[in-house]
């Protein structure tokens, strides 16, 4: 602002500025899209390799457990094991979309590009950021995690119309997992860290999500443990909306569970970044 | 505005920060008028950078209150950034994106309408004479560039005030000439400017007022001649001899209260215009404000 223009308001007396104040609320719409944005534009230089490792990991585990158990074992609880295997799958899509990007993505741009700091010079907050990461790696888990399906409708699959609402639970799915991942990458001193963490909780947690078997199939307190897991919700919630039908009770207990996952663990990613962001 | 209606731009008493068993700023006061280029000139490791960030609410201060555009920290300190520009002394541009796509992210981030989004971009583009490489991908850009594209970032929105840690940190002589001609041309436009360095030329070129600082506390302030006068008097006055001499003509000062200090191969004594005839045969300069800088902070310049 030049002098020339200063100069009136200060003229005028008063305290004008209290009048063009604007309360900045904690989580403004318009910082979280402008740090989405941010996302969408490196995005637009990178979509062919984040788009080809988040669909063609998961086809290959569809193909290869369709194809390879399929000739095995015919059907499971009254599905064929293709169909079975095929929502149950979405959930490791959303997976791989979503927690792994979370954990990386965030620890590169806080660690490496220091890219968090330029946004807090700015009117933008760690609530803010975290949810605008959480936003736009959910929706893209929203979209990828549909990939399987597709596969598998192209073998075969017929999906109830309730099948729409797969990109829903797997951005609610997805938003959790992303969550886990920026808490993770807050709290994790280098990047080797997170070697434990896929091998040691998200490689079994995928196992066991009732997506390849049953966890019927597991003594009861590992089965008690199993349903902890929220990719067991989602495949779940999956598999009834694309080929069991939805049956309303336990579905809005499996979608209760996810909402509940997301919104605890956003609430933990701000924490744990704050933490490191701010001293 | 408050800061037209005459009230400070900055204003922070009784800061304190530490960090675990080390305190970065001990009781820091320090108020920055409107419409002026404040520098805050002291070594490293005087708390520059800290203090830069406890402006921002990125570091909260452990006592102390600080007000910014006459909001209240850390509690309004999102509305203190939307008005203010900051250009941080690491580089944290985002590598993957051009300049002008930085730009327009955070022409959002601080709030410019989508109608005046692209003026305001290309008017930072000019500012930081980058229009020609705006399509550019950071890591092409050299240095400079990016040091540019960085104060351009902090300028998209029009701030009435700017924070600038360590503006040409790291920069060859030529980018520094440079950007010190985009800063002047901030203050000339009446913008506030709150600038750390530990560059002497550097405030002395741009500051209308010096802050000098060290372990944590503001230890001098006044326009750069009042600080060269209060602190090194008028001349100094430049001994050359072999290390031996010299360490015996220190000994000799000391024994005779001069003010001294070493300035390269020479032994310089400050305020030497109040001891006429008693000093040794050496060349008679006029006092600067590195002189004062090494007396105030006790810090030799390599």
């Amino acid at each position: 602002m030049s002098t020339a223009e200063a100069a009136p308001i200060a003229a005028a007396g008063g305290r004008p500025g209290r009048r063009r104040r604007r309360r900045l609320h904690r989580i403004e719409p318009r910082a979280v899209f402008g740090v989405m944005s941010r996302d969408a534009t490196v995005f637009t230089r990178s979509w062919k390799t984040t788009t080809f490792s988040s669909i063609v990991e998961p086809t290959i585990y569809l193909l290869a457990f369709g194809f390879g158990f399929g000739a095995l074992i015919s059907s499971i609880g009254g599905l064929d094991y293709k169909q079975y295997v095929g929502t149950g799958i979405v959930a490791t899509a959303v997976l791989f979309s979503s927690a792994f990007p979370g954990m990386y993505g965030t620890f590169l741009k806080y660690r490496f590009q220091r890219t968090y700091d330029a946004f807090l010079a700015a009117p933008v907050d760690v609530d803010e950021i975290v949810s605008a990461e959480i936003l736009w790696i959910a929706l893209r888990a929203g979209v990828y995690g549909n990939a399987p399906l597709l596969v598998a409708i192209a073998f075969g699959l017929d999906p109830k119309p309730t099948a729409l609402l797969v990109p829903l639970i797997c951005f609610i799915t997805g938003a959790g997992f992303v969550a886990f991942g920026v808490m993770l990458a807050a709290s994790a001193q280098s990047i080797d860290n997170f070697s434990y963490i896929t091998s040691g909780v998200l490689t079994p947690m995928f196992l066991t999500a009732g997506t390849f078997f049953p966890i019927s199939s597991f003594p009861a307190g590992i089965e008690a443990v199993a349903k902890i897991n929220p990719l067991y919700h989602c495949v779940q919630l999956v598999r009834d909306a694309v080929v069991l039908g939805i049956d309303p009770l336990p579905d809005l207990g499996h979608l209760a569970f996810l909402v509940a996952f997301a919104l605890i663990l956003w609430r933990l990613a701000i924490w744990r970044l704050r933490k490191r962001l701010i001293d | 505005m408050d800061v037209s209606s005459g009230s400070p731009a900055i204003s922070l008493r009784g800061v304190v920060k530490r960090f675990g068993p080390i305190t970065a700023v001990a009781g820091l006061d320090l108020e920055v008028p409107p419409g002026i280029c404040l520098g805050l000139l002291g070594p490293n490791g005087a708390g520059k950078s800290t203090t830069m960030r406890m402006l921002t609410a990125q570091a909260i201060p452990d006592e102390g209150e600080i007000e910014v555009l006459g909001y209240k920290l850390p509690g309004e300190s999102k509305q203190a950034r939307a008005e203010c520009g900051v250009v941080p002394q690491l580089d944290n541009l985002d590598v993957e994106l051009t300049c002008r796509q930085i730009l327009t992210v955070f022409a959002r981030l601080y709030r410019v309408g989508p109608r005046e989004r692209a003026a305001a971009v290309t008017r930072a583009l000019a500012i930081a004479n980058l229009t020609e490489r705006a399509d550019t991908k950071v890591d092409e850009l050299s240095g400079g560039m990016r040091r540019r594209l960085l104060i351009a970032r902090g300028l998209v929105h029009r701030p009435r005030l700017v924070l600038l840690d360590e503006p040409t940190v790291g920069l060859d002589p030529q980018v520094r000439q440079e950007l010190w001609s985009l800063i002047d041309g901030l203050r000339a436009e009446g913008t506030t400017v709150l600038m750390s360095t530990h560059y002497i030329e550097e405030a002395e070129r741009l500051a209308d007022v010096v802050e000098v600082m060290a372990a944590g506390r503001i230890v001098a302030r006044g326009r750069p001649q009042e600080l060269v006068t209060a602190h090194a008097g008028r001349e100094t006055h430049e001994v050359y001899g072999p290390p031996a001499r010299l360490q015996e003509l220190r000994a000799q000062g000391e024994a005779a209260g001069w003010t001294m200090r070493r300035s390269g191969p020479a032994l310089a004594i400050l305020h030497a215009e109040r001891h006429d005839g008693t000093l040794p045969e050496g060349v008679r300069r006029a006092a600067t404000l590195e002189d004062a800088f090494v007396v105030l902070t006790g810090e030799e310049i390599e």
